[in-house]
């Protein structure tokens, strides 16, 4: 403690002699602060750092947030380490150096609590201020006004005389603004509260509506009727907008559980809907793709990125085949007698379900999601689409479009066509009705295999992954429309989307209880369902 | 005479495979009088397979060292091991064939509380004994029923109190999956942070169906809930695999644990191990053990651990430490008796106390529950916990929580006088119902 106390004293005249060069030994013995385990002392240290003005500094708290940064055991010192197939790679913080590779026993990670953190991103966010790119310098801003201390609405009042970009200019008024709000000038409070109502962070709101609270005697907090009548306006105008975005929220919501409903239905809606066959193994094949997805990033620890692009091949091949092998024997004794069927690939379920348990465990795995798959699209501070959805949505309709091509443009299709609306004049014309019913299942097997992909970014991947979604999956094959790959389509995102309405409304229990009774009643009505097959194919 | 050797009754021949067979009849039984029977009730197949595999796996860990260690009353302990298959229904089959077919001495398994409920009934009947090592919702106590498990108040309360007193927290989220063990935790909580001065307009209560996995609306919910200028935090009850997918949306929606926390009571050492940690870290957790603890008597339990399961990746959690409290406390209670039989180790076992993992030790209390320290862990990148706070000691178990009204004056005594499971202090009446 006392030797932290005399580094924090040698500090202090280095930060006010701007002209003096940055010292290396001081940067070398502040940063050996950070091998200590007590939190409380790697935050002095921090704090001692960033008095520094080292450019080497800003690099370490990073890597330090990031939890990239770790220390040898053997000599102590601090080096940013990344992790290889092998161990880690570790380059030196004092010199930048290349200081090759480590095992990980022989290196011990910075580690950091949420208080430490907390305390890091301000640091990083006061020091960013400086920085030349304006994206980093927004982050900041923004960052700063979360959790504004006096120092910093200084540091941003000193920025905003300086700064060009009307982004960032904006970002700090509001800033500025939400202190301002406060202020003992009438005046200036009025300015605020008209640069508030214009703004859709959840702190202005907050700071507005706390000009409208009442203390405990009943009496208005703010005196001022002027201001009162201000804040109301800016109230309301603010809740307007924030509406109108969280109504464009929910929409997205429901397209997004839209396609993965999309995405589970299509594959069943070719083997159940074009063929007849009920395959209860439907959700066994999706889980197989999720577990390719998994295998595939076993395969390829370094490149997680392109793991999920790969995978997806892969999974439709995987799930594909077991779909053949499934069709070739099982399935094809059991033609025309539905119930059989049902009892089979339930069998084949478990079977596949157990098969997994014992090969991988019962446990789950862990798949990693890209980086480019997570964090949120930020459109403002009251709207952001997360990317993993947004990536879902393009995907499954991706998928819908290929397999609509295959159905509509290809020989196969053709084949698959004919077969579906009448087997013995297909038979008939030459078609070899066998190989196009095994390659149907496959296919409709292997497009189960790629929502399994999918699900693997959302959800757990372990062996009761199918059973969660297999009535999901019917349930939208049958609202749309049996042998109806449009049906699916208009049935999956408009049980998407109410159910995302009703959400709010009813709580997620229930909303899926009226969903269910809707689909029920509709069913009643409409016992072909949304888009029903029409003309003689349709008659039996 | 060859034949007669081969046929007639008193042929030779005849004595011996008469001889043999007596032998292959009755030499099972003369050696299993030699051992002692020890249930272990754990769904192998089925969802709840994923979590009540690896305490069997702790069961028969147990029971070898102690074999090894010459045994219980000069006889070897033998482990039954029958899979109740995720069924409710099933569990209390299997009980029932453990006790009465199998003649275990005592039991050791359930997870679920609707398993615990399923069998409560024939253990009862039967009067056997139930080790039960997984946290709970309280509000039960049976002769034959021993929890090592955290009651509300050894789990829920302090990591309460933590967000209260040590983060700031003024707003609170109670998220869980809807079924009895959420809810009764829930309203335990609301009933608290009530009486804590928390105003109604500050807690958000919200349940999901079992295997949630659309997580947009709430989480949404949860960012717009925790926007409002106060320190919020969302405590969750949440079960099993629905965590994945909520945890993943909150990182997605960018909310991180320094803007609001999560203090989950469902997510251990194991099923961390089967998610990308990278957005959970910093969140928390409460438990009585973590594997992370830094204790001699942790280190050789792992080290047993890994040694027995033959791989060096796998975690230990908190309901083995359950099974390991429960077990030393069993034999420990027989050991005393010098007896099996339910009666006298029921008896024998309050009062006893038994090293935990985490350096303390754990005490059988009159009500069946035991002692345990709280421990508030934060999530690492390796899937391990990082203590954060715990108590400064060990807490009782207590039963019958003290902010429900209905079991208020409600206490659990198992010595006499008072003899019983639900014993209103106001009336002093027993209301004769034991769970």
């Amino acid at each position: 403690m006392l030797r932290l106390l005399v580094f924090l004293l040698a500090c202090l005249p280095l930060a006010t002699a701007v002209a003096a060069p940055p010292d290396s030994a001081d940067f070398e013995t502040t940063l050996a602060g950070l091998t200590q385990s007590s939190f409380k002392k790697k935050t002095a240290a921090v704090s001692a750092l960033t008095e520094l003005k080292d450019e080497r500094v800003f690099a370490v708290l990073n890597a330090m947030l990031e939890s990239r940064l770790y220390y040898r055991k053997s000599d102590k010192r601090v080096v940013y380490a990344e992790k290889t197939s092998a161990g880690y790679r570790i380059t030196d913080t004092l010199s930048g150096q290349d200081l090759g590779s480590a095992e990980k026993r022989e290196l011990k990670k910075v580690s950091t609590n949420n208080k430490l953190r907390k305390y890091l991103r301000g640091r990083i966010a006061t020091l960013s201020l400086a920085n030349e790119d304006p994206e980093i310098r927004l982050h900041a801003v923004n960052q700063i006004t979360t959790s504004m201390t006096p120092e910093s609405v200084v540091a941003l009042r000193k920025l905003r005389f300086t700064e060009t970009n009307p982004e960032i200019r904006k970002a700090l008024d509001e800033a500025i603004a939400l202190v301002d709000v406060t202020s003992d000038d009438k005046k200036t409070r009025l300015k605020a509260i008209e640069t508030l109502a214009e703004s859709l962070r959840p702190e202005s709101r907050a700071a507005i509506s706390s000009l409208l609270e009442k203390d405990g005697s009943g009496e208005w907090r703010v005196a001022d009727a002027d201001i009162r009548r201000e804040a109301q306006r800016a109230l309301t105008q603010i809740d307007e907008r924030v509406e109108f975005y969280g109504f464009i929220e929910t929409t997205f919501f429901g397209l997004s559980l839209g396609s993965v409903l999309l995405l589970i239905a299509v594959g069943l809606a070719i083997t159940f809907g074009v063929m007849g066959v009920i395959n209860m193994a439907h959700g066994e094949l999706m889980m197989l793709g999720a577990y390719t997805t998994y295998v595939i990033q076993q395969l390829m620890p370094n490149h997680i990125d392109i793991s999920v692009l790969v995978a997806i091949p892969a999974a439709f091949i995987v799930a594909g085949l077991v779909g053949i092998a499934i069709e070739r024997g099982v399935i094809r004794f059991l033609y025309g007698r539905p119930l059989e069927t049902l009892l089979a690939t339930f069998g084949i379920s478990l079977v596949l379900q157990q098969l997994v348990r014992s090969i991988f465990s019962p446990l789950n795995r862990a798949v990693e999601t890209p980086s480019w798959m997570s964090g949120s699209l930020e459109i403002n501070s009251a709207l952001s689409l997360t990317y993993n959805r947004l990536y879902i949505i393009v995907f499954a309709l991706l998928v819908f479009t290929a397999l609509l091509l295959v159905l509509k443009k290809t020989s196969l299709g053709l084949q698959v066509r004919a077969v579906s609306q009448n087997r013995t004049m297909a038979r008939a014309m030459g078609i070899r009705t066998e190989w196009v019913d095994a390659l149907t299942f496959g296919l409709g097997s292997g497009i189960a295999g790629v929502a399994g992909v999918a699900l693997s970014q959302l959800t757990n991947v372990g062996p009761n992954l199918g059973q969660a979604y297999i009535v999901d999956s019917f349930m939208v094959v049958v609202f749309g429309g049996v042998g109806n790959l449009w049906g699916t389509l208009v049935g999956a995102f408009s049980l998407g989307v109410g159910n995302k309405y009703l959400e709010p409304y009813a709580g997620a229990v229930l909303a899926k209880i009226l969903v269910l009774i809707f689909i029920i009643l509709f069913i009643q009505k409409r016992p072909r369902g949304l888009f029903p097959q029409k003309g003689r194919a349709a008659e039996s | 005479m060859k034949m007669r050797l081969l046929r007639g009754p008193g042929s030779a021949f005849y004595k011996l495979v008469s001889f043999v067979a007596v032998m292959l009849v009755f030499s099972p039984v003369a050696y299993s009088a030699d051992t002692i029977k020890v249930g272990v009730l754990h769904s192998l197949s089925g969802t709840m397979a994923i979590s009540e595999t690896t305490l069997k796996d702790t069961m028969l860990m147990l029971i070898e060292e102690q074999n090894k260690k010459g045994g219980l009353l000069g006889k070897k302990l033998e482990a039954v091991v029958v899979d109740p298959a995720s069924n409710w229904p099933l569990f209390a089959e299997k009980a029932r064939e453990l006790i009465e077919k199998k003649k275990v001495a005592a039991v050791f398994g359930c997870w679920t509380s609707v398993s615990r409920k399923s069998v409560l009934p024939v253990f009862e009947e039967l009067n056997s004994i139930l080790f039960y090592p997984v946290q709970y919702e309280g509000e039960e106590s049976s002769k034959n029923v021993f929890y090592t498990g955290a009651a509300p108040n050894q789990q829920a309360i302090p990591a309460v109190d933590y967000l209260m007193n040590e983060i700031g927290v003024k707003r609170w989220v109670l998220a869980g999956t809807d079924y009895v063990y959420p809810r009764t935790t829930n309203k335990i909580l609301e009933a608290y942070l009530k009486s804590k001065g928390v105003d109604d307009a500050d807690i958000m209560i919200n349940y999901t169906p079992f295997g949630h996995s659309d997580w947009q609306s709430i989480v949404s919910d949860i960012k717009k809930f925790g926007s409002a200028g106060k320190m919020t935090a969302v405590v969750s009850t949440i079960n099993g695999d629905a965590n994945v997918p909520f945890y993943k949306e909150l990182g997605n929606q960018g909310i991180s644990a320094e803007n609001i926390p999560v203090v989950a009571f469902s997510v251990g050492e194991e099923e961390l191990s089967g998610i990308d940690t990278k957005p959970l870290v910093g969140h928390l957790a409460a438990w009585n053990y973590f594997m992370s603890v830094d204790k001699p008597v942790n280190d050789k339990f792992i080290k047993a651990w890994h040694a027995f399961i033959k791989d060096k990746k796998r975690v230990t959690n908190d309901p083995m430490e359950a099974h390991y409290i429960g077990f030393n406390l069993w034999v420990k209670a027989v050991e005393k008796a010098k007896s099996t039989e339910p009666d006298k180790v029921q008896k024998a076992i309050i009062g006893l106390e038994v090293p935990n993992l985490t350096g303390g030790t754990a005490k059988m209390l009159k009500n069946h529950h035991i002692t345990k320290p709280v421990l508030i862990g934060e999530i690492q990148d390796d899937g391990q916990f990082e203590t954060v706070w715990q108590t400064d000691e060990e807490v009782p178990g207590d039963a019958w929580s003290d902010f429900l009204p209905g079991s208020k004056d409600t206490i659990s005594d198992w010595t006499p006088p008072i003899n019983c499971g639900n014993f209103n202090t106001k009336t002093k009446k027993c209301s004769g119902q034991n769970y």
